[in-house]
This record gives structure tokens, C-alpha cells and sequence, in this order.
């Protein structure tokens, strides 16, 4: 489990089917805001297939990371909903 | 007849000057048919009555903003209820009484220095069973690709222009939990009931594309 603080990295990679990490976030490094608990993977479960529960994370990323130079105010953050299998450490190629 | 002394090409439009909406003529889409076919087979084999889909449908219907205004009224009066809701806002709303079923519900909080906005960039995440359906602009494409992006001119568009010492936190439900911006009490409103408090609280308040209104 993840520590609150813990920096990572969202995992860029493209699979098929139904995903709930939007494009905008991946390969983007951040902090992990709180963990939410383990939650049934809904890309399983938008086919109705069994889902394995995967833990959820909130992750923050800042506005300077998410955009670079076109960032609007770069302090500014943003969080977003991560399951674990998208986490990875922020060395990590 | 009414409409002999207008020109042909305001036919299409009201009495008072606006257009009628169109008639939906169109055929049944492939879903509509889809939902009608499931709703009938469910009723014929008994596992639903057509009483309780329209109970449910009333029960939805029934949840607006004044629910959360109820809530964010009772974190701004009570301490230990603000701690709660801060902790686990489902359960917190949940034991105020409110039938929210199984959502997950965060809250997050405005303060001097930040101010907290909430957008689904994948489709329309929006906590339906606190607060009822949401406004249609939350669904649109440019409410959703732009708050992420440029929150500040957003927000500016819906007359909130926020000093550049506010932290902006933008909140992308993607997943599993539902938000709620606890908005900042407004000054001025010491020792007002709750019910007082909860009239200020709009939904734009809670979404955090607003701020509630000042006291008069």
C-alpha cells in the first residue's frame, strides 16, 4: 500500500477496452493524495467479466507537470483517481 | 388564423419570438429499444413492478442541490459533524439521513488559500444521489476538456476570477468516488440557523464553479 506523499509515476501505456486513466495524465509523475481503498476493476467490469479488486488511489499532479509552458498557473493541481496497476515508481523507464 | 400575417419564415418560431423545439419524430435508437425490451421483460417475470421503476424514478427525480446545501449548512455550524464529513462524506450524509445508496462521496474543502473544482473528463461523474441530476454544461465537451487545462478562464466564464495567491485544485473524477466542494462560510454569518445558512449554498457552490451567495 501506498503512503499519502509517495511520488509515482501513471504508467504510459495504451491497452484496448475501457480505461479510467484519462490520455492527459499518462506517463506524468505526481504524489499520491490519500488511498481509497480496493475497489472492483472496472475494466473488467464494464464486460461484466469477474473483477479482481485493485486499490484505488487519488494521485495530485501539478498544473507545471500536467502542461508544461502552457500550464495556466503552474502551482495550481490537479488530482485524479488511479487504480494501482497504473502506478508505477517515478524512476521507472 | 394566428399565424397568416407573419412571413413564411418565422413559421418556426413561437408567439413569443422563440423557436419550438423540434418534435422527436426520429425512430427509437438501438439503446432505447434495448432499455424498453429489458424494462418489459423484468416486469413480465416479476422481478420489478412498474410501480416501483416509477418510485425510483420519482426518488431520483426528487434529489436537487438543496440536499447538499443541507449538508454543507451542518459542516459550517457543527464542528464535529464538519470532521466527520471531512473523514467520510458518504457516511457522514449518509447518517444525516440522506438515501444516498452506495457512492463514494469525498469532500473537499475551500479555504483562504485554495479554492477546489470538480469535472469528469471521461464522461459525467457528478454525486447524482446528493445532489440530482447534473447541469448540462458539466456534461459538455468543453466544460470537461477545458477545466483541466485552463480551470482559471473556466472559472473567470462563470464570474469567479480568483487571485493568483488561490491555489486552484482541480479534481477529475475518474473512478470510484463522487466529489462535494465544501464551500467557505461567508462573513458575516455568525450565529445564523442552518436552514439560513443552507439557502446561501448553491449548486454551482458545490461544484466549484461558484461561490455561495453573500448575506443580504
Amino acid at each position: 500500500m501506498l503512503e499519502a506523499g509517495t511520488p509515482v509515476r501513471i504508467r504510459a501505456m495504451s491497452p484496448p477496452g475501457h480505461l479510467r486513466t484519462p490520455f492527459y495524465l499518462r506517463g506524468k509523475t505526481g504524489t499520491i493524495e490519500r488511498h481509497l481503498g480496493p475497489f472492483e476493476n472496472p475494466e473488467q467490469r464494464a464486460y461484466a467479466l469477474p473483477a479482481p479488486q485493485k486499490q484505488l488511489y487519488r494521485v495530485r499532479f501539478t498544473m507545471a507537470e500536467l502542461w508544461g509552458a502552457e500550464a495556466e498557473h503552474p502551482e495550481d493541481t490537479l488530482d485524479a483517481e488511479i487504480y494501482e496497476h497504473w502506478i508505477e515508481a517515478p524512476h521507472a523507464a | 388564423m394566428p399565424h397568416d400575417h407573419h412571413d413564411h419564415d418565422h413559421d418556426h418560431l413561437s408567439p413569443s419570438g422563440h423557436p419550438y423545439r423540434v418534435d422527436n419524430d426520429a425512430p427509437l435508437s438501438y439503446w432505447q429499444v434495448m432499455e424498453i425490451a429489458i424494462r418489459e421483460l423484468m416486469i413480465e417475470k416479476g422481478e420489478v413492478t412498474a410501480a416501483q421503476i416509477t418510485a425510483q424514478i420519482d426518488a431520483m427525480d426528487a434529489r436537487s442541490p438543496a440536499n447538499g446545501a443541507q449538508v454543507v449548512a451542518r459542516a459550517w455550524d457543527e464542528p464535529a459533524f464538519h470532521a466527520a464529513l471531512m473523514t467520510d462524506a458518504a457516511q457522514a450524509t449518509r447518517e444525516m439521513g440522506f438515501d444516498i445508496g452506495p457512492m463514494n462521496l469525498v469532500a473537499v474543502e475551500n479555504t483562504a488559500d485554495i479554492h477546489n473544482v470538480v469535472v469528469c473528463t471521461l464522461c459525467s461523474c457528478y454525486p447524482r444521489n446528493l445532489l440530482g441530476l447534473p447541469p448540462d454544461w458539466y456534461k459538455t465537451r468543453a466544460y470537461r476538456s477545458r477545466t483541466v487545462k485552463e480551470p482559471r478562464a473556466v472559472l473567470a466564464e462563470f464570474g469567479l476570477t480568483l487571485p493568483a495567491q488561490t491555489t486552484v485544485r482541480v479534481h477529475d473524477s475518474t473512478a470510484d468516488m463522487r466529489y462535494i466542494v465544501l464551500p467557505a462560510r461567508p462573513a458575516g454569518t455568525e450565529g445564523w440557523s442552518q436552514d439560513r445558512l443552507a439557502a446561501l449554498v448553491t449548486r454551482d457552490s458545490m461544484i466549484g464553479t461558484g461561490l455561495p451567495k453573500a448575506p443580504e
